[in-house]
């Protein structure tokens, strides 16, 4: 697209006219569903917000309108045509220009080799003409753009301008913003909303995705919220121009964390008899990471026979957490304490031999290794143990019964126990994954998302499989992003918010629609940061 | 060095894969066979350009490096190096560390035999010799891996770079001590001294062959073995194929990126030893054979496998030999070898690629 092309203005569509659309759009990644059935409409002079927890389809739907990725079923829309999106540059030539999260400049070029880039080689690029529309745009958006900077030691709120002025200038008809405000100062959301208006008023559809409630009162005109990949609602202008926002972040929080009617989950576990405290966590902190804060003074309980839930949006320490607990992640505070007996400074091997055994939620890269056989993945955390090494030696016909064992008692669902665990599905992964952390003698059990992904059958036969275990006196601590899932299952829910536990609540399922808001608020935690400042 | 990751990345998984019956045949004639005679037949074109011709070229290759009674025993005495190199870039490449510095390692490791063993002869018995001469040269060459090895293990500085500078730096240095500190006082050429012909490693049998071609395959297959089918060899394997899952399963990644690079640099070092100690007898200045360059590639296409390198070295020593004799009588320069050797990795690197995009449909 030339920066000299067509003036757009003439052609753009009447306000509140749909620019580009979703058909019943389905994408699927090996696993996991990621949007499932999504149709969705973009209104020109709309800012239309896209809400949603971390892996509800977002940024698959960004992905889709980037020209990143094509949908499996269903198909996208231009001016109520239907159209393919095969490349970014398709997406582009389609007047739909996306800025990521993370900014797409080069860092070492200038903000005006940055605004031309892209453009045909063959000839110099017209910096005149570049400065006299940058110059235009300063004046109508108040954009701060200094032509002959490098990028790279702009600030982040300067680097996201210089994203929405590219934009501007290859006379984009849809700007799609992705998470824009994670990078910038609450004062950079007011001037970014501010803008994000002024554009919709010069009739530009604007997609804004945010997982912040309030930002999507403020700035949306429109609010689509996504569940697991589905639709879960949506509130259009009109209904949102009706509510204030203590209203509009309620009628939120029942779209992203309401049950929508669904009946109570079958057999729920509580009164469980509380056993002796198997695990106990004292103020445990981690440090700060290039993405993520560091868990701070998390302290919590888990007993024998209790399944403690926690529940948070993905990205909210989660991960860390579960990590320091098997030991991974190094602690910079705090104390581990496991059947009594000190355990703070033990290793992943000290932790696991002490029965403290971790599922990952990422099951492909950390969890198992695609080009080994299944077998050996039964026994990766066993290396040069006996019974399955003796002397260094690998006994591969042990390992091999063991796994076929294995196999069997888990259902796994594979050719043989020499086929490499890569080729299976992700559910027939998992069990295998399952199948390793509960040989031996469990006695702690940290599940991170163990159903993620996978299809009914499979979740229905791994909550069973969670509530066996824990009934079988093993005390377990649920790690899910499925507000249902740990209504189901839990004893206890706590919830965890930017590396902190914001509260626990006494699971009671009768009331569950109760409990998914309240937990649903503790997740949201409105006033606190959802992720770090940069 | 992308396209050399891809083949290893893939080689790796094609070895505990085991493809399908019938699907295992196409694979031999695409992946393997075909590549061997596209870079032959387009090898020959450039014969012919060059007004060779090519079956003269390869008969004639074929003849002194195989079939000659004397080409056959230099090209098994031209193994033994190139085994222990292959043997050292087996244990890193498997493991997932890309120890390019092979060369450096070889060359300090070859210096320090060179320099320490003639010095001791007739004061120590000849074997505590030779075997203090391996000992020293594979420290010599582990030492000079220390600085990579640190470097990636704890501040995750790529290897690649680090151990190629180190390679640059351990040939000049490696020069240097030639020139400046373990010259032979006695020879105006620069020049260590010379370990005697009766003191180097014994030769076998009746035959001019060194017995270092045995102490190579040795330590090829028992490499192999380790890799498959110790505990430890496993591990490395879990380190390379995915550092991440080898943290989720307890394994101290940083400690066996150590042990990877002492490894796979000490093997470097002994064919240093191997090289001197059986062959040449001491080192000379500006001497650098580049013999690592010239496994790596090896290594890949027998998608590091310890039999198929063994096979493979077998074959490209006997076309180094056989291109030497044929450098003197056809004139064709010696290097040619590496045009050939380089054309079947492209050949190689083509077929990977088709067979990866076949299988994607």
């Amino acid at each position: 697209m030339g920066v000299s092309s067509r003036q757009a203005q003439d052609l753009r569509p009447l306000p509140g006219a749909e620019v580009i659309g979703l058909v019943s759009v389905t994408k699927r990644f090996p696993g996991v569903v990621a949007v499932d059935a999504v149709s969705l409409s973009v209104r020109a002079g709309e800012i239309h917000v896209l809400l949603g927890e971390n892996g509800a389809g977002k940024s698959t739907i960004v992905g889709m309108f980037a020209g990143l990725q094509e949908p499996d079923d269903g198909h996208l829309t231009a001016g109520g045509q239907r159209m393919r999106l095969t490349s970014p540059a398709a997406s582009i030539a389609a007047g739909i220009s996306t800025v990521f999260q993370h900014a797409m400049l080069v860092p070492t070029l200038t903000v005006f080799e940055n605004l031309v880039l892209g453009d045909a080689w063959w000839h110099r690029p017209p910096r005149a003409e570049v400065a006299a529309r940058v110059a235009g745009l300063q004046r109508d958006y108040g954009l701060t753009l200094p032509l002959d900077a490098i990028t790279g030691e702009l600030s982040l709120g300067e680097q996201q301008q210089i994203e929405i002025a590219r934009a501007l200038l290859r006379n984009a008809r849809v700007l799609i913003l992705d998470e824009a405000t994670s990078m910038v100062t609450p004062a950079g959301a007011a001037e970014l909303g501010a803008r994000m208006r002024m554009l919709a008023d010069r009739g530009l559809a604007v997609i804004f995705i945010t997982h912040k409630l309030s930002e999507a009162f403020r700035f949306g005109d429109r609010i689509t919220v996504l569940k697991q990949g589905r639709l879960a609602g949506e509130i259009a202008p009109g209904r949102l121009r009706t509510l204030d926002e203590a209203g509009a972040i309620d009628e939120m929080v029942r779209l992203m964390f309401g049950g929508g009617g669904r009946a109570v989950p079958v057999t729920p576990r509580t009164g469980q008899t509380r056993g002796a405290v198997r695990l106990s966590a004292t103020d445990l902190a981690t440090a700060r990471t290039d993405d993520f804060a560091g868990l701070e003074s998390i302290t919590f309980e888990v007993a024998s026979g209790e399944i403690l839930g926690i529940a948070g949006i993905d990205g909210n320490g989660q991960k860390q957490l579960a990590e320091a607990l098997a030991g991974q992640r190094p602690l910079t505070g705090g104390s581990i304490r496991i059947e009594g007996v000190d355990a703070t400074c033990g290793l992943v091997a000290d932790r696991r031999k002490a029965g403290l055994r971790y599922l990952t939620d990422d099951r492909l890269s950390e969890g198992s290794i695609g080009a080994f056989p299944v077998y050996l993945n039964t026994v990766l955390k066993e290396i040069g143990k006996p019974p399955f090494w003796r002397g260094g030696l690998e006994r591969t016909s042990r390992i091999r019964d063991h796994a076929r064992a294995l196999i069997r008692e888990y259902t796994v669902r594979t050719p043989a126990e020499t086929t490499p665990i890569g080729h299976l599905s992700g559910g027939n992964i998992q069990k295998v994954i399952l199948g390793r952390e509960l040989s031996g003698t469990a006695r702690i059990v940290v599940f991170n998302k163990p159903t993620y992904g996978l299809d009914m059958q499979n979740i229905t036969a791994f909550r069973r499989r969670i509530r066996e275990i824990a009934d079988q006196g093993v005390a377990v601590i649920l790690i899910s992003t499925d507000l249902d899932e740990l209504i189901e299952l839990s004893d206890r829910i706590a919830v965890m918010e930017g590396g902190r536990l914001t509260g626990t609540v006494t699971n009671d399922p009768s009331q569950a629609e109760a409990m998914r808001l309240q937990i649903g608020r503790l997740m949201v935690a409105e006033d606190g940061p959802a992720s770090v400042p940069a | 060095m992308n396209a050399a990751k891809a083949t290893a990345d893939t080689g790796a998984a094609g070895l505990t894969t085991r493809p399908e019956r019938g699907g295992a045949v196409r694979n031999l004639l695409m992946v393997t066979m075909g590549p061997i005679v596209a870079a032959l037949v387009f090898s020959g074109v450039i014969l012919l350009l060059l007004g060779v011709n090519p079956l003269t070229y390869y008969g004639f290759i074929v003849e002194r490096g195989l079939f000659s009674s004397l080409g056959l025993q230099q090209t098994a005495t031209r193994m033994a190096p190139l085994l222990f190199l292959a043997a050292g870039l087996i244990v890193a490449f498997r493991a997932g560390i890309w120890n390019l510095g092979v060369d450096g390692q070889f060359l300090l490791g070859a210096v320090a035999a060179a320099a320490f063993a003639p010095l001791l002869v007739g004061i120590w018995p000849n074997w505590l010799i030779l075997t203090a001469g391996f000992v020293l040269a594979g420290a010599v060459g582990a030492a000079w891996s220390v600085l990579p090895a640190l470097l990636k293990a704890y501040q995750g500085v790529n290897e690649i770079i680090t151990t190629l500078m180190m390679t640059f730096l351990g040939i000049s240095f490696s020069h240097v001590l030639v020139k400046l500190v373990f010259l032979d006082p006695a020879t105006t050429v620069p020049q260590t001294r010379t370990l005697p012909v009766e003191d180097r490693l014994p030769r076998l049998f009746e035959t001019n062959i060194s017995s270092g071609l045995i102490l190579g395959l040795v330590a090829v297959v028992a490499v192999h073995l380790m890799m498959t089918r110790t505990a430890f060899g496993l591990r490395l394997r879990t380190v390379g194929a995915s550092p991440l899952a080898a943290a989720h399963a307890g394994l101290s990644v940083p400690r066996l990126t150590l042990a990877v690079f002492g490894l796979s640099a000490g093997f470097a070092g002994l064919a240093g030893a191997v090289a001197i100690l059986g062959v040449e007898g001491n080192v000379r200045a500006d001497w650098n054979p580049a013999f690592g360059l010239m496994v790596i590639p090896l290594v890949f296409l027998a998608r590091l496998h310890g039999i198929g390198v063994i096979v493979l070295i077998f074959f490209y020593s006997a076309i180094l030999i056989g291109s030497e004799s044929a450098a003197r009588k056809m004139g064709v320069p010696q290097d040619f070898t590496l045009v050939l050797v380089s054309n079947l990795l492209i050949f190689l690197a083509l077929a990977e690629y088709l067979d990866h995009r076949r299988r994607q449909r």
